[in-house]
């Protein structure tokens, strides 16, 4: 079970992966700020340094806080409902 | 029928027809067979119109080939096969034949070139894969078939209404072919309801996740490639460019969105984000552009091949375990580690990540919306798209193989990957959902237009990884938030399944109550006077008529009467007063 032991190997070393995917991030606004063409963007917006990661990060939060609110109004309910 | 041209719904009908008869280890070769010779039928198909039939006054066409069907017919096929493979291992042939009839009414739908024809193929579809929820036998799925039947035959008849209007509008045009969507009628509207009801465009879409939701588990992998899929196909071939379907599609793409946050079942969750991956294509058709019909046709083929993909491994979780809820599940990775590896990549490929299979295609419809300034359907499609890697991503294999450990003792003793067949299915639509991210001319030059798209453009891969990695701190960030909860979120279906009560309580309490009160009050009053009044005219009858028309009726009773007392109940009299009347009947007849 090779995937099981590399799993577990990453998992074992959750800071280091943690930090790891910090940098990444980081790294990724780097680049979209210094070095992309943005040439090709469709509005005017996108020329931002960073904006689709805070695009992304925004839409997750927005998606996330808003369904729950809009699941707790009384649309999520008891399993048995419809028995 | 034109030689040369086999229709591919034969092959699988005959298949079905033969299937019973075929025991044995035979029976497995068998299984495998009938999906690859038809894929390969309509692998090699040439272009052109056969299969046409004279019937009455019509001109039926089973065999339109062009670069649309085709395409679409091949990734039908090729499911076709994944799907049986997945399902190998069960013996009901029932299942395997409802599959496969499901998949033949797929395919003739497909292929047809007017509406006669696609309404024969289109109820097939909707009647076959019903069986595919009933077979699951379970408490709840006779009810959640029969609401999956009526809806869908709800729906074929506002599409036969839309066709034999434009019937008569027309002076007798049946062909399936591009409608006026410029100036739409009444018809133009019927017919796109009816197709986008088994797109389950909302407010017509609940019937998806609740009969997703509750198929067995190799019938679910059908379903979710089959119904919505083909749907798209006749919506790009009769409504390409109709507007109306931009906005439904964002409505769409969002709204499986959030129900997939609020969703416990597993599979639930997956058939919410089937209606978010349709409005891509929804929305893709309805823009209407070459590119972003490119973009919604590349989509479906992508879609078929990831869900099914995605559709297969927390069907393993269900056929290996029996749990449906993230709240049952958790810390699998040890126990089933290849199913989690499969599902991650249906995962990846259908958050569109690069390599894998939605980047090359959900890119497509979302450039199409941007190209065609329509910003905020682009943006909005785009923040789908996040939600998208939210739940199918992260969510689905961080609460099934990861998170908190909510197996009980007999459900991590039954956790193991599944057997080989199903193993074997979803290796091979995980190769094919990387080799279509990986490799862009499989896909693209199958495409109905020609592709000058670029997926894989720096500035492109850069807006998709910033997305995707900036939504993945998103969820870690917010993970408490997420945690599944136990409950069922109510959706549109409330209004049948409430408004089917409402008729069931009105049926029992206040028109019952209505009738057993006229019931008693007829009884009371009515009667009474009936039968008062019967009385009078039976004395009437008696006494008035009789006695005007010579007494008939007293001179009848009267020998009536005598006969009878006559009659002693002894043999022998009778056999005397029958014998004497015979000798008097043979003496008057000597002497006359």
């Amino acid at each position: 079970m090779n995937i099981v032991k590399l799993i577990d190997y990453l998992r074992d070393r959750l800071k280091i992966i943690i930090r790891i995917s910090y940098a990444v991030l980081a790294m990724l606004v780097l680049i979209d700020a210094t070095c992309i063409d943005k040439s090709h963007a469709h509005t005017a917006i996108e020329h931002l340094p960073g904006f689709w990661s805070l695009f992304g990060f925004v839409a997750c939060v927005v998606i996330i806080i808003l369904s729950k609110w809009y699941g707790h109004q009384g649309i999520m309910t008891r399993e048995d409902y419809y028995d | 029928m034109t030689d040369m041209w086999l229709h591919p719904s034969l092959i699988l009908i005959a298949g079905c027809i033969l299937l019973p008869f075929i025991k044995g280890p035979a029976r497995k070769f068998f299984l495998m067979l009938v999906p690859v010779l038809t894929f390969l039928d309509v692998h090699n198909m040439v272009h052109g119109t056969f299969g046409v039939v004279q019937f009455m006054d019509w001109h039926l066409v089973f065999g339109r080939v062009d670069r649309l069907s085709q395409v679409f017919g091949y990734i039908m096929s090729l499911m076709c096969i994944i799907g049986t493979l997945y399902g190998l291992h069960v013996d009901e042939a029932g299942q395997h034949i409802a599959a496969w009839l499901y998949v033949a009414g797929s395919l003739g739908v497909i292929f047809c070139g007017d509406y006669l024809v696609l309404f024969l193929f289109w109820e097939l579809m909707a009647f076959s894969s019903v069986f595919l929820v009933w077979f699951r036998r379970g408490p709840k799925s006779l009810a959640t078939g029969y609401r999956y039947l009526l809806v869908h035959a709800f729906g074929g008849i506002v599409l036969l209404a839309g066709f034999v209007l434009r019937y008569q509008a027309t002076g007798g045009d049946l062909s399936f072919v591009q409608l006026d969507v410029a100036n739409p009628t009444l018809s133009t509207y019927l017919i796109a309801a009816g197709f986008i009801l088994n797109a389950a465009v909302p407010p017509l879409h609940a019937w998806l996740p609740d009969a997703y939701g509750e198929a067995t588990v190799t019938g679910a992998v059908f379903m979710c490639a089959f119904t919505t899929k083909t749907a798209i196909y006749t919506l790009i071939r009769a409504c390409a460019g109709l507007h109306i379907l931009v906005p439904l599609g964002v409505i769409m793409a969002l709204y499986g969105v959030v129900y997939a946050v609020l969703e416990n079942n597993h599979r639930r969750l997956l058939a919410y984000h089937i209606i978010s991956q349709v409005g891509y294509m929804v929305a893709g058709t309805g823009i209407g552009t070459e590119l972003a019909i490119n973009g919604a046709v590349a989509h479906a083929f992508a879609h078929i091949l990831y869900k099914g993909l995605l559709f297969m491994g927390c069907g393993s979780v269900l056929h290996m375990t029996g749990k449906n809820n993230f709240t049952e599940l958790g810390g699998l990775y040890k126990k089933m580690p290849m199913t989690f590896v499969f599902t991650l990549i249906g995962g990846l490929s259908i958050s569109a990540f690069p390599f894998f299979s939605g980047f090359v295609s959900k890119s497509m419809v979302i450039a199409a919306g941007f190209e065609s300034h329509i910003y905020w359907a682009g943006f909005l499609l785009t923040l789908a798209a996040a939600g998208t890697f939210l739940h199918t991503g992260l969510k689905v294999p961080y609460f099934i193989w990861f998170g908190k450990n909510n197996c009980s003792e007999e459900t991590w003793e039954k956790a193991a990957d599944p057997p080989w067949n199903m193993q074997a299915a979803m290796a091979i639509a995980s190769f094919l959902c990387i080799f279509i991210g990986s490799y862009t001319p499989y896909l693209y030059n199958m495409l109905p237009y020609p592709v000058e798209f670029n997926a894989y453009a720096p500035y492109h891969l850069m807006e998709t990884m910033q997305i995707l990695l900036f939504t993945a701190l998103g969820f870690f960030l917010l993970l408490n938030k997420l945690t599944p909860e136990p409950t069922i979120s109510i959706d549109l279906d409330w209004f049948y399944r409430m408004g089917g009560r409402g008729f069931y309580w009105l049926a029992r309490k206040p028109i019952q109550a209505v009738d057993n009160a006229w019931s008693e009050a007829y009884r009371a009053c009515g009667l009474v006077s009936l039968m008062t009044t019967a009385r009078f005219w039976s004395w009437f009858d008696w006494h008035a008529i009789d006695g005007v028309v010579d007494g008939i009726a007293r001179s009848v009773r009267g020998i009536g009467g005598t006969v009878r007392r006559a009659q002693s109940g002894r043999v022998q009299y009778n056999l005397y007063y029958a014998v004497s009347v015979v000798a008097l009947v043979l003496i008057a007849y000597v002497l006359c």
